[in-house]
């Protein structure tokens, strides 16, 4: 995958993170390069998810700068957001679309026309044959899930920052998911995620955060 | 897995296109939201004559700042579902992560909103404005104003919807935030009817009511996409 | 405490912290208080006493020493109001936040006055308590901009996003200002509204133009005592709220 072959860094530099007037988390340092996976841990209401919005630039920290390649995410603005792919806990799908329908949106997002055959493709893979052409409410929990993460497989960009990717999947779509976070760090990518389940990942350099320590 | 480059890349124009389109095709999967609109204006207009009585003379008098302010409220009234829906769902958020500036995604979506519930009236205020007497040449400036005017609402009401996202009992917050905004709109949209109708050259509150227009175009999408991040920080 | 500060507070300024903004706030207010009660009572001297009787309006006129700075000053605050909030969204400063906020309440409060006074004028000229006259009109619609931002304000739950989103509300109202004051103005002369208008009335003497000024100077003076108080109440009370959750302020 060639957009992984070029060194990206991703710093962050005293973090401190507010909800509300509640102090999550203060002067939070890493750096992760190609290749790294980072492991958010913490109970709920630790900060998680503060953490990933502010590392992918939607929040903007109380305090300190997050760095992608030498540059404040601040100043690059959309520029950051063409390296970016951010799933959070909300499906990010609307229900009224198809899942066809949703996935090459999501990928017009990014700048990437895909033929339908290319999302039939994946979403097949993700098992979601069956429902191709009905609107996504009428799925379940699960497959809304897979509509979402179907991005993976097809949006060429360099960081990922998964909140929960593997809630609600089944056994088949976790490995099948749990494979391919392992394939994209292993060629180059970053990510940083959160999870409660128990994931053990084969990746080149994996590092774990505890926020609530 | 792919191993060779089979996306394509789409520019700036056709990203921002299917975001519109997007928006289009789910509002019209869901007819009954615009539709609603629509109708709300046809019943509201409907009533000034029934409280007034249906004096021609007084009928044609007050038809300007009817039909304006009956489209002022029903192009309010969806101003809460403009963002709402996409920021229940997390599109928004993966919309204000695409590629794109934000101020040019939060034109879009205004636009939108604006093909939903703006342009329909342009078509059926004019028919409104046959049942309160109105003379062609009113019509058409009602037409018009309206053509101009209703963009204008929908690019100030975007800030309202924008900054109460996600806030509850919207609805009526929208109203206080944004009606007070919108005066000078109707202030010009219904003066240049009125002006038609005593008779006048209906150019100069035009020409206001384009000044006005592009003040917006210029402002609210900048305001709105900030009370967007702020929304969702 | 820990002290979080040091990259959102801006030390160029330092009055801008809340920590020396506090105690110097303190030493203003008597001063303020002291100056707003002096010119206030000598500008209604001026206008009761020493201000000559109009000759058309006769004693009525003289609730414009009264109504005529409550005006200019409900227009100031505002766009003071939008300054601060401006600023708190550039350099993001709590403290520009929270001098809005205190602004706030007076300005409407000024508004409250201007459209009272105007209407007490309007019923002996007018011979109605209230007349689509373009000024009153554009205060009723500035009283409408202040309920909004009051209600944004009191809407919002988290503290962070209600000074930010009041602060953008605060910018586009202020925008707005001068173009709803045109309209009105526009929609008058269109509508031939009321013919005698409030500031036209009697030509500016000198005398009462001193005794407006001397009003306005008090205003002011009541004004920066007022929102200093408020903004450290609000200090003391953010700053409780952020030491029970263990943040700097």
């Amino acid at each position: 995958m060639g957009f992984l072959a070029s060194n990206h860094v991703l710093i962050a530099d005293n973090l401190v993170g507010v909800r509300g007037e509640r102090l999550l988390f203060e002067k939070l340092n890493f750096e992760l390069s190609n290749g790294t996976v980072l492991y958010l841990q913490g109970a709920n209401g630790t900060g998680k998810t503060t953490l990933l919005r502010t590392i992918c630039g939607l929040s903007k920290p109380y305090a300190g700068v997050v760095n992608w390649c030498g540059e404040d995410i601040n100043s690059l603005a959309e520029e950051y957001f063409k390296h970016v792919l951010y799933i959070g806990h909300l499906p990010g799908i609307k229900e009224d679309l198809t899942a066809l329908e949703n996935l090459k949106f999501s990928l017009a997002l990014s700048g990437k026309a895909i033929s339908a055959n290319q999302a039939t493709e994946v979403l097949n893979m993700l098992g979601l044959a069956k429902g191709l052409n009905l609107p996504t409410r009428m799925l379940s929990q699960g497959q809304k899930r897979r509509v979402a993460l179907a991005r993976l497989w097809l949006q060429e960009l360099p960081l990922w920052v998964l909140d929960e990717p593997f809630t609600a999947l089944d056994v088949n779509a976790t490995s099948l998911l749990k494979q391919k976070i392992e394939a994209f760090a292993n060629e180059g990518g970053i990510i940083v995620m959160t999870t409660h389940q128990e994931v053990t990942l084969n990746v080149p350099k994996f590092e774990q955060l505890r926020l609530d320590a | 897995m792919p191993k060779t480059k089979l996306t394509q890349e789409l520019g700036t124009f056709s990203v921002l296109y299917r975001i519109l389109a997007r928006d289009i095709k789910v509002a019209l999967r869901r007819q009954s939201d615009v539709t609603a609109v629509f109708f709300f204006f046809i019943i509201a207009a409907s009533l000034f004559p029934l409280g007034s009585g249906a004096d021609p003379k007084l009928l044609s008098a007050m038809a300007p700042s009817v039909l304006w302010v009956t489209a002022l409220l029903s192009c309010m009234l969806s101003l809460s579902r403009m963002y709402s829906s996409d920021y229940a769902d997390g599109t928004l958020e993966q919309i204000m992560l695409s590629n794109q500036p934000t101020v040019l995604i939060v034109l879009m979506k205004i636009l939108a909103h604006w093909v939903l519930s703006g342009l329909p009236l342009v078509f059926v205020a004019p028919l409104i404005g046959l049942q309160f007497n109105l003379s062609s040449a009113e019509l058409q400036i009602l037409a018009v104003s309206l053509l101009m005017g209703t963009l204008a609402l929908s690019l100030i009401g975007s800030i309202g919807a924008a900054l109460t996202l996600g806030i509850r009992g919207t609805g009526v917050l929208i109203a206080i935030l944004v009606l007070p905004l919108y005066i000078p709109v109707l202030v010009f949209g219904a003066g240049a009817v009125n002006a038609a109708s005593i008779g006048m050259s209906p150019n100069g509150a035009l020409s206001l009511l384009g000044a006005v227009l592009a003040m917006a175009l210029v402002f609210a999408p900048l305001a709105s996409a900030a009370a967007l991040k702020i929304a969702l920080e | 405490m820990k002290n979080l500060d040091t990259k959102t507070s801006i030390n160029w300024l330092k009055y801008a912290s809340p920590k020396t903004f506090y105690p110097l706030a303190g030493k203003l207010i008597p001063w303020c208080v002291i100056g707003a009660v002096g010119l206030i009572v000598y500008g209604l001297y001026i206008g009761l006493f020493v201000a000559p009787t109009d000759f058309q309006q006769g004693e009525g006129y003289r609730i414009i020493f009264v109504h005529v700075p409550a005006a200019w000053f409900s227009m100031f605050l505002y766009l003071l109001m939008a300054m601060y909030a401006g600023l708190g969204l550039v350099l993001n400063a709590r403290l520009s936040y929270m001098m809005a906020t205190a602004i706030a309440p007076t300005g409407a409060m000024f508004t409250l006055v201007a459209l009272v006074t105007g209407s007490l004028w309007g019923k002996p000229m007018w011979g109605a308590w209230w007349v689509w006259d373009a000024r009153l009109t554009s205060e009723l619609i500035l009283l409408f901009l202040y309920i909004g931002y009051f209600s944004l304000q009191a809407a919002i739950d988290d503290k962070n996003r209600a000074d930010k989103a009041s602060a953008v509300l605060a910018l586009v109202g202020a925008i707005n200002v001068p173009i709803i004051y045109f309209s009105v103005k526009w929609w008058n002369t269109l509508h031939q509204g009321a013919s005698v208008s409030l500031m036209k009335a009697p030509a500016m003497a000198t005398v009462m133009l001193k005794g407006m000024l001397v009003m306005a100077i008090g205003f002011w003076l009541y004004s920066i005592a007022v929102i200093l108080i408020r903004v450290r109440c609000e200090i003391l009370e953010r700053d409780s709220k952020a030491a029970m959750f263990n943040l700097g302020l």
